[in-house]
């Protein structure tokens, strides 16, 4: 099936603005959890306000955090979807901006050195597009994830040696979070990637910092190791928006790479607790919105 | 844990008169102010117009829309999302802000450093904590944009609200030397050694991950 760039673009743009109104219910189960098992007033209070504020998103049609995030376009082409490739990075980067003057919503893009806005969300590189392949999906599929800055203002890349071992995966994810503090707008969901090359490494931590909560990691190994992390992180005591409390993450993602003899790479990427994304699968039927 | 209500400006007694863990809610005017504004502000030596004398700033860049002017948006915005950003970034200018332009409370989220929460000890100022992220509930506490400098930095222009009802807020840095995130901060750090226990670092041996 032949799947149309002017079909490509209202979705670019439909996810834009529903991605950054509509939490995905994974999130939402995962505030739930966490304010019933939290010990701490002051968290207890402000998880409240955190799902109080979803309520009002949903109840008054409104954005759930001002930030836009860098937008961040996830296409997934499946075995029977046809497309023309150089006009579906131009019709996504269409759709942004065109959300983005109609709705309107904030350009939060500037050029990196000018700082000049162009006021259109896009910029050089961005929105960020992946292309990828899957036998997975009939159709097209476009994931929308706008990154927002809080979180990705925290990110870090240590290439350890082989000889400082696993230890030095869990200690880097540890002292992460212990730097990160508040800045993250926890809860979070902690990213981490594993091995490698060191920008296949960055970029599995924000694979895992944007799964969706409930998700394993594919590899046995690397599950076991994002659940003790996980239950380790939330050891810390550094709570929501870094006040204190139980809650310092939804929980801790772990994506793995093969990596070299020498190499033994660890990122880390952390999703704020808005973890908005917006999903559209495009098929000869239609087009179908989720998460 | 008292809860104060303020109308903007306030004095230096009545910020003095916080500490931690007392609540806030702000009414009448609240600036917007972000990176940008505070970079051409300290940095590049440019002027506003406002009087932000015992006022209070608020870290942000709103979502606003072009409308006509009417006397309910005097300045041809109106607020769509306005929402909180992270202060840390925006640390070296709490002092200016406070000493050159007389700031007294600072809105933010993830907390502000030492040289900021001296300035408050120092000059009598107080960072007040919002929650990020829950910026449609914010937005319900802006009545109007009232006026608008630095526009050509837009977003990140300097933005006067008019608030009705805004908060409450936590005290988390006040002027007598109580930071919530310095305490937080040290607790975890003390936490760090049992959360690396847990997860077998160091044994050498299972379990594995």
């Amino acid at each position: 099936m032949r799947i149309a760039p002017e079909r490509i673009e209202d979705a670019a743009k439909e996810l834009y603005v529903r991605a950054l109104k509509d939490l995905p219910p994974d999130i939402k189960r995962g505030f739930a959890t966490l304010a019933a098992r939290e010990t701490g007033a002051t968290a207890k209070a402000v998880l409240g306000t955190m799902i109080e504020n979803i309520a009002v998103a949903e109840r008054t049609g409104n954005l759930l955090c001002q930030d836009t995030g860098i937008p961040i376009y996830n296409v997934t082409i499946g075995r029977e979807a046809e497309v023309d490739g150089v006009a579906l990075k131009a019709a996504i980067r269409r759709g942004c901006e065109r959300a983005t003057r109609e709705y309107p919503l904030r350009s939060s893009i500037v050029h990196p050195l000018t700082r000049r806005n162009e006021h259109t969300s896009c910029g050089i590189g961005v929105p960020v597009i992946h292309v990828d392949f899957s036998d997975a999906y009939a159709g097209l599929k476009i994931e929308m994830i706008p990154k927002g800055s809080g979180s990705e203002n925290n990110s870090w890349l240590r290439m350890a040696i082989p000889a400082e071992g696993i230890d030095a995966i869990r200690t880097f994810v540890i002292d992460c979070v212990l730097g990160a503090g508040g800045k993250t707008c926890p809860p979070t969901i902690v990213g981490v990637g594993v091995g490698g090359t060191a920008d296949l490494c960055v970029h599995l931590a924000k694979v895992a910092a944007t799964r969706s909560l409930g998700s394993r990691c594919a590899d046995p190994d690397g599950a076991e190791l994002e659940a003790r992390l996980s239950a380790a992180v939330n050891l810390l005591g550094v709570g929501p928006q870094g006040l204190g409390g139980d809650a310092t993450a939804f929980a801790v993602h772990v994506e793995l790479a093969a990596t070299h003899i020498t190499m033994n790479p660890v990122a880390v990427n952390m999703q704020c607790h808005s973890a908005r994304r917006a999903s559209a699968l495009l098929t000869a039927d239609g087009v179908e919105y989720g998460y | 844990m008292a809860h104060h209500e303020f109308t903007m400006p306030v004095t230096e007694a009545q910020v003095r008169a916080l500490v931690v863990d007392d609540t806030v809610t702000l009414n009448g005017t609240l600036f917007g102010i972000r990176d940008a504004t505070q970079i051409a502000l300290f940095d590049r030596g440019r002027a506003t117009r406002f009087d932000l004398n015992g006022h209070a700033v608020i870290h942000t860049a709103p979502n606003v829309k072009k409308v006509a002017p009417a006397p309910a948006h005097p300045t041809g915005y109106a607020p769509v999302c306005v929402g909180t950003t992270t202060s840390a970034r925006m640390e070296r200018f709490t002092r200016p802000l406070m000493a050159q332009c007389g700031v007294r409370v600072v809105i933010g989220k993830g907390g502000l450093g030492a040289d900021s929460a001296a300035a408050f000890r120092e000059l009598g100022g107080v960072y007040l904590a919002i929650i990020g992220g829950a910026a449609a509930l914010e937005t319900t506490w802006i009545e109007a944009i009232e006026d608008v400098d630095l526009d050509d930095l837009n977003p990140e222009s300097l933005w006067q609200f008019r608030v009705r009802n805004f908060g409450p807020l936590r005290v988390a840095m006040d002027s007598r030397g109580g930071n919530l995130y310095a305490t937080v901060d040290a607790a975890a750090k003390a936490k760090r050694a049992a959360a690396l226990a847990a997860l077998g670092v160091g044994s050498g041996s299972p379990p594995r991950f």
